[in-house]
């Protein structure tokens, strides 16, 4: 079991790496999203401190999206999504890692910048902390249900637009909670309880999405 | 003999329509099992079915050994090389079977393991798709047109393929309309009709 959802790993990153520049596509997104938004609010550290953490979550959810049409569609259409349900396969495992491969190439990245694009924005420094750690616990729920979407959106061609109007009423919690966190963080309050309740969300997604994403595949090779 | 898989009385039903009626398949060990009949009489459904990638509306399939199936869809990803292709599917199905540059040698395609698959052609993907099945061990090869798009001397070589992989104790069912296989092992017919409407009751 373990075997197969590492050699699937694997080939997904391989591929992802192969492909370079579309996979550098979400960093280039939060980034372009990032040097608008002063030119069109104004450079004012006041206003841009105040929005700063609803932007770097939008320009997160928006990068997740983008990667969202390729992530199951390419292998419905060589095929390989067919040869999951052999019998022997833990069809579940690999959904979790098709879900994660596509945390690594939107989710980690805006991570990974996010104390740049805090700087950018003019975040105060005591919010930083709580906005990687809202980050850390909230992108992978944005690949769960991203993916879900991509999943249920499978068989319509150019499912992008109707991609879009499922995900977004299902990631408004997290927004909320996750936005919430920074800004009481950066108030200089406790972020424990808007954090909590994203960890619940994580938790409740995590062990939920998998089973749905490996239903609605199945239909779709029906 | 030893059963290897067993669907009794299976049917697939697309928009509340059977697709063939209700049939019976066993697939044994050291034996080959053709599955005849004209376009849209459910072949490839019937062995999509009976490989697990479809669910039976009615009956059901029990498989006794991991399962192999090769359909119209070559299963490769065009982006990798040859060699990584086959690499991935002798990790992804466990049971490891022949080295991958071994393999590609056999189904005629040594030199090219560093190719991306996307640039073969449309009989050498056919090719690289059969090497994906000694790749791994797996005893029943559920083949859906294996002859398509090659030429003689790869029709011949799906035949020695099958020949090799039932003397060593597997099981093969297989869809053709253009070739018989030419094997000396047991061969047995299943003849389909395409369903009339009307007549599912």
């Amino acid at each position: 079991m373990w075997r197969a959802m590492g050699a699937l790993l694997m080939r997904d990153l391989r591929i992802a790496v192969r492909h370079g520049g579309e996979s550098l596509m979400p960093l280039i997104f939060l980034f372009s999203v990032l040097i608008l938004v002063p030119l069109g609010v104004g450079p004012g550290p006041t206003l841009l401190s105040a929005i700063a953490p609803g932007m770097v979550w939008v320009a997160a959810l928006l990068a997740s999206l983008l990667a969202l049409e390729h992530l199951f569609r390419p292998d419905l259409e060589d095929g390989t999504l067919e040869q999951w349900w052999l019998g022997h396969l833990p069809v579940i495992g690999l959904v979790l890692v098709r879900l994660f491969s596509h945390w690594f190439i939107t989710g980690l990245p805006v991570i990974l910048f996010a104390p740049l694009a805090a700087q950018m924005l003019y975040l105060p420094n005591e919010a930083l902390g709580i906005l990687m750690l809202s980050l850390l616990i909230g992108t992978p729920i944005l690949s769960l249900i991203g993916g879900l979407a991509a999943a249920l959106t499978l068989g319509t061609n150019r499912g992008s637009v109707l991609l879009s109007i499922l995900v977004f009423p299902l990631v408004v919690p997290v927004l909320i909670f996750a936005t919430g966190a920074v800004s009481v963080a950066a108030d200089g309050l406790s972020a424990r309880a808007h954090l909590t309740l994203l960890c619940a969300l994580l938790m409740l997604a995590v062990t939920l999405v998998p089973l749905a994403v490996a239903a609605a595949l199945k239909l779709n090779i029906e | 003999m030893t059963t290897l898989l067993k669907a009794s009385g299976v049917s697939f039903e697309r928009a509340g329509e059977a697709v063939f009626h209700p049939i019976d398949v066993t697939l044994e060990k050291g034996k080959a099992l053709v599955f005849l009949g004209p376009n849209g009489c459910g072949k490839t459904t019937l062995l999509r079915l009976l490989a697990g990638i479809l669910g039976p509306a009615v009956g059901h399939v029990e498989r006794f050994a991991a399962t192999a199936f090769l359909g119209h869809l070559p299963g490769l990803k065009g982006e990798l090389t040859c060699r990584e292709n086959l690499y991935f599917l002798r990790r992804f199905h466990g049971m490891p079977g022949l080295e991958p540059n071994r393999a590609l040698a056999r189904v005629g395609l040594a030199g090219l393991g560093l190719r991306p698959a996307r640039a073969l052609s449309a009989g050498q993907k056919r090719r690289l798709g059969l090497a994906g099945l000694l790749v791994a061990q797996r005893s029943v090869w559920l083949l859906d047109e294996p002859y398509a798009s090659l030429d003689d001397a790869g029709g011949e070589l799906v035949d020695e393929l099958l020949t090799e992989h039932l003397d060593q104790g597997g099981a093969v069912g297989l869809s053709t309309h253009q070739r018989q296989p030419r094997i000396q092992h047991p061969l047995s017919n299943l003849h389909m009709d395409r369903m009339t409407h009307g007549d599912s009751d």
